[in-house]
């Protein structure tokens, strides 16, 4: 197991240095070349030569390149032209809104994937499987940032069930921990704002949801199908096991299999999914204001956020590649 | 596995044979043919089954019978019909605001469907109709270029690491190796960022999400081509070809590849829909086509998201056209994917 | 043993698949047979001739919707006689593994590959018999040790795919015996496996049925399996049996024109060299339907206009245990004769002899 660790990490090395480059290429290509990425726009040339002098762009590439790999490795990610404060601070702030609303999407999609994907297909061919196959593929054709705005004209503009913008009630009391407000007020007993953090997740969660929803829906109802025309499936029928034995044991837990891959990776498109989401909803998170920066050319802000996605998603990788080892113990093995 | 061989007889008819039939000349004929005739008439219908039908074809008459298929089909023929035709079909020219001084946006004053404009006016009292018919070409467009680039990057990396995995011995491994990480490190990136990085070099267009959207695409592409040919390249018939001394990039080109094809058109009907809904987030972000002479339904829904509580039918017309076309290209991908399955062949 | 009823009486049974849309299949087409403790009954044919349908129907594990079963299957036990065929879904599920076992074909697909060896015997060990924890994990092992597998307690925890082949349908089969059965199914036990790991499996089998008293149905294509095993023999075609009898007089006199081309396909070692086999012509598929007339015609080379005149009926010969469905019997088939019983190509023999 430890070896697998150790061999799935040092597999990641190549992936990252090689985005790494890109990235430093992409910043070297960037019109007017890297100091206009990060000066303002109405820097004065005296400003940009001393920029290209402090930031040792009149060095060879490759110097340059490693200059850039060691700022990353320090956790150095620039500055943001939006608001002139480290990018990497800007991140730290920002990212637990984002992780809460991430979390909140990823189980309501398992929550609810999984068990109407499992019945959509033990009743094959059914009303819910319709509904569900239906669903999920109208799910999947809307866009997301389209289906936030009808939401929230609809549930929040319109009915006032739920708020409309932002992460808490202006004006709420609350005791700040870890910026995690769900956990924080949790921990602190202060349930009217986990009320109202839920409230206001509640919205854009449902919006940033719909593709793994959908996806969810679909990989479990494929994934089941398949497994219950195992021979082992009739195994344990004919050793007259009760239903439940049969169904939890030996068809959802080999049906589980490919769905947890799904949810792996659909975890880290969530992250890029919260840029559109975030941005219909006002909420405060990093999504918002990698938007922000998509609208203001704020590229130290895109350069990290591309990073951060990546490092995230090769990690979570690394993660599904552990939960299935874990679960099959076929792959253990190899 | 039968113990017995099941030995093709070649007449396909069985032959009597002479110690049945004990008697004289003509009447031994006579029961011979009533037997044979009599035997051709209770197997005749078995005989029309699907012997001999390929996989295409059989895949295509289960098509032919699947109401997705069919639905798909023609929500997919309607749009590339209003597409190819938009010109003739579009009543007024998409940018003309002939009745601009009938909608005033700030004061919340919109012009819904009526007789001489089918769908009302947009936020500058230009015909919505027409802009969406136009619209409709700017969507294939994008839609089918975008699935090319990806297709064709993709195909190419998949299948030079396909065959050089299954063929190319241990060089053969490493040169996969390579083109595997290098896809492992375009499946970090999400579509949305790329978009970004292409339009921060070569400025918000058309150009930007057909290239952003088809390079998204390249590592899906890539790894189904490769993962197909790896699992084509396993097969008996290959190791037939290559003991038989068939060179290896031939076995590549005319073995593996024809037969590994199959997932990767399917996934390119499925990548029309994603290319559609993926070019309207990305002029939602702002990376679109900034030309308003080219509507394009992406476009239309971003902009007219900012009228949304007032004037919902601006935002909803391109949207549900995005949806419906997206299902279409969607629908039918799925379809063909069942159809192409063998293990749902029942 | 030796009781005048049998254990399992199958009367008249018969499957048929689709209808509503789609043509109808008649998988099974009026099968019977009857099982008896102790005793060995084998159900003989190739592929698709019904006898994989008819283990599952009889196991109440065909799928509930798009079948239809006819016919009746009376099994004997303590407290009373039950038609397996109309018991309820529930029922059947407790008589399922501790009544009536099954053991299928392919021993690795038929294993749950996630769930470890241990966990798949005990199971079954706490659902029928009530044991729990560590008596269920050494009514286990010992199960394990019994079907002949070394180091029970390490097996336990190792999942399918670490087991060889053989020792998959061992466990499968310690599954099977695991709440000591009245009737036990086996469809094709031997056939995903090596021949000597077969002789093994099927000497087995055979203890099995002796030491326990359980009443065996053995599906097979395989004639070898079927000399060396079986004491009364089902030979099916297209759904129907076409020759029923015990194993002598079946091996020894041949009447049905499939039986006789069953035993021309075995290879026999003391055949002279060169002579070719006689395969049966054609394949399954090759069928008309029994109504109009007898299924195997067109693969015969008996064949009249007769036979192709409404199905054939079942013919009782003199002595009443041997009885065919053929109007043009093949009367002395010089295929097979004793030599066949005793050829080392027979491995149930082979297994005797040893």
């Amino acid at each position: 197991m430890l070896r697998f660790l150790v061999r799935r990490t040092l597999q990641l090395i190549p992936t990252l240095g090689g985005l790494s480059i890109l990235l430093f290429i992409w910043l070297q290509r960037l019109p007017g070349g890297p100091e206009y990425a990060l000066l303002p726009d109405d820097a004065t040339a005296e400003q940009r030569a001393q920029l290209r002098r402090s930031l040792g762009l009149d060095e060879p590439l490759t110097v340059q390149y490693l200059a850039f790999l060691r700022n990353i490795l320090q956790g150095d990610l620039g500055t943001s032209i939006q608001t002139g404060r480290p990018v990497v601070e800007e991140f730290f702030t920002r990212f637990p809104a984002t992780f809460e609303l991430a979390i909140t999407a990823m189980l309501m999609a398992i929550a609810v994937g999984i068990p109407l994907g499992y019945l959509a297909a033990r009743r094959r061919g059914g009303v819910l499987d319709f509904a569900a196959v239906g669903g999920s593929l109208l799910g999947i054709c809307t866009p997301v940032f389209f289906l936030a705005f009808i939401l929230k004209v609809i549930f929040a503009e319109r009915l006032g069930l739920f708020p409309s913008a932002f992460r808490l009630s202006p004006g709420l009391n609350r005791t700040d921990l870890s910026g995690f407000v769900v956990l924080d007020g949790l921990r602190t007993g202060e349930l009217d704002v986990v009320w109202d953090a839920l409230m206001h997740l509640a919205l854009p969660g449902l919006a940033l949801a719909s593709i793994p929803l959908a996806v969810i829906v679909r990989m479990t109802r494929a994934s089941v199908l398949e497994v219950l025309e195992e021979d082992y499936v009739r195994t344990a029928d004919a050793k007259g096991l009760h239903r439940r034995t049969v169904r939890g044991r030996h068809v959802l837990r080999n049906a589980m299999l490919p769905v947890v891959t799904a949810i792996g990776l659909l975890t880290g498109s969530l992250f890029a999914g919260a840029v559109l989401t975030e941005s219909v909803f006002a909420f405060p998170g990093v999504g918002s204001f990698v938007y922000g920066a998509t609208q203001t050319r704020d590229y130290p802000v895109l350069t990290g956020f591309i990073l951060l996605i990546a490092t995230m998603y090769v990690f979570i990788n690394l993660l599904v590649d552990i939960s299935y080892s874990l679960l099959d113990p076929r792959v253990r093995a190899q | 596995m039968p113990t017995t061989p099941s030995a093709h007889n070649p007449e396909g008819s069985p032959v009597p044979d002479a110690e049945s039939a004990g008697t004289g000349g003509t009447a031994l004929l006579g029961r011979k043919a009533a037997k044979i005739d009599r035997l051709a008439e209770l197997m005749g219908p078995r005989d029309e089954g699907t012997h001999g039908a390929g996989i295409w074809r059989t895949a295509f008459s289960r098509l032919r019978r699947s109401p997705m298929a069919i639905t798909g089909a023609i929500i997919v023929a309607g749009f590339v019909v209003v597409a190819l035709f938009a010109p003739l079909l579009a009543p007024y020219a998409p940018t003309a605001q002939t009745w601009g001084d009938e909608v005033f946006p700030n004061q919340n004053i919109f012009v819904g469907p009526r007789a001489e404009n089918w769908l009302g006016l947009d936020n500058l009292g230009r015909d919505q109709f027409s802009r969406m018919v136009i619209g409709a070409r700017q969507t294939l467009l994008v839609g089918v270029v975008a699935t090319l680039v990806g297709f064709g990057v993709g195909a190419l990396l998949g299948g030079t690491a396909g065959a050089a995995a299954t063929l190319g011995g241990r060089w053969g491994r490493t040169i996969d190796n390579a083109i595997m990480r290098v896809i492992d490190m375009m499946l970090a990136l999400p579509t949305l960022l790329l978009a970004v990085t292409v339009a921060a070099l070569i400025g918000p267009s058309l150009t930007t999400v057909m290239l952003a959207v088809g390079i998204a695409q390249v590592p899906i592409f890539a790894r189904l081509l490769r993962g197909a040919m790896i699992s084509q390249g396993n097969r008996d018939y290959v190791l037939a070809a290559r003991a038989l001394g068939v060179r290896k990039h031939k076995i590549a080109l005319t073995h593996i590849l024809p037969n590994s094809l199959g997932p990767v058109i399917v996934q390119s009907t499925l990548t029309l829909a994603t290319a559609i809904i993926d070019a309207a987030a990305l002029s939602y972000l702002g990376l679109g086509n900034p030309d308003p002479s080219f509507p394009e339904w992406g476009t239309m829904l971003a902009d007219a998201q900012r009228f949304l509580s007032s004037a919902p039918q601006l935002a909803v017309y391109p949207a549900l056209a995005i949806i419906v076309t997206a299902l279409g290209f969607t629908l039918l991908g799925e379809a063909m994917r069942e159809a192409l399955d063998p293990k749902l062949r029942k | 043993m030796g009781s005048s009823t049998p254990l399992l009486a199958v009367e008249e049974l018969s499957v048929v698949f689709g209808g509503r849309g789609s043509d109808e299949v008649r998988a099974v087409d009026g099968v019977s047979f009857t099982l008896e403790e102790g005793k060995v009954t084998g159900l003989v044919g190739e592929s698709g001739c019904g006898k994989s349908v008819t283990s599952l129907a009889l196991m109440g594990l065909l799928p509930p919707r798009g079948v239809r079963v006819g016919g009746s299957a009376l099994l004997n036990l303590p407290e009373g006689e039950v038609d397996l065929l109309k018991l309820s879904p529930k029922r059947m599920r407790d008589l399922r593994g501790s009544r009536l076992a099954m053991i299928f074909q392919d021993p690795l697909s038929s294993l749950n590959p996630v769930v470890p060896i241990g966990r798949q015997v005990t199971e079954i060990l706490n659902r029928h018999r009530g044991m729990r924890g560590s008596a269920a994990e050494k009514e286990a092992a010992d199960l394990l040790q019994r079907v002949g597998i070394p180091d029970p307690e390490r097996r336990l925890k190792e999942y399918p795919h670490q087991l060889s082949g053989g020792m998959r349908q061992r466990a499968l089969i310690a599954m099977a015996v695991a709440c000591r059965p009245r009737v036990m199914i086996a469809d094709e036990p031997t056939t995903a496996l090596d021949v000597t790991i077969q002789a093994q499996i099927l000497e087995l089998l055979k203890d099995l049925v002796t030491e326990e008293g359980t009443a065996l149905l053995m599906i097979t294509h395989d004639l070898g399996v079927v000399a060396g095993l079986c004491d009364d023999i089902n030979v099916l075609y297209a759904g129907r049996a076409v020759e029923t009898a015990p194993r002598a007089p079946l091996f020894a006199g041949p009447t049905h024109p499939y039986t006789v081309g069953l035993l021309g396909s075995i290879p026999r070692l003391d055949a002279p060299r060169g002579e070719p086999l006689t395969p049966i012509r054609g394949s399954v598929n090759d069928n008309i339907a029994w109504h109009d007339g007898c299924a195997f015609a067109p693969r015969c080379d008996h064949y009249t206009l007769e036979c192709l005149e409404g199905p054939p009926a079942l013919v009782h010969t003199d002595d009443g245990v041997h009885a065919y469905r053929c109007v043009n019997p093949v009367r002395h088939a010089d295929v097979a004769d004793r030599a066949v019983l005793e050829s080392p190509s027979v491995v149930g023999d082979e297994e005797e002899s040893a």
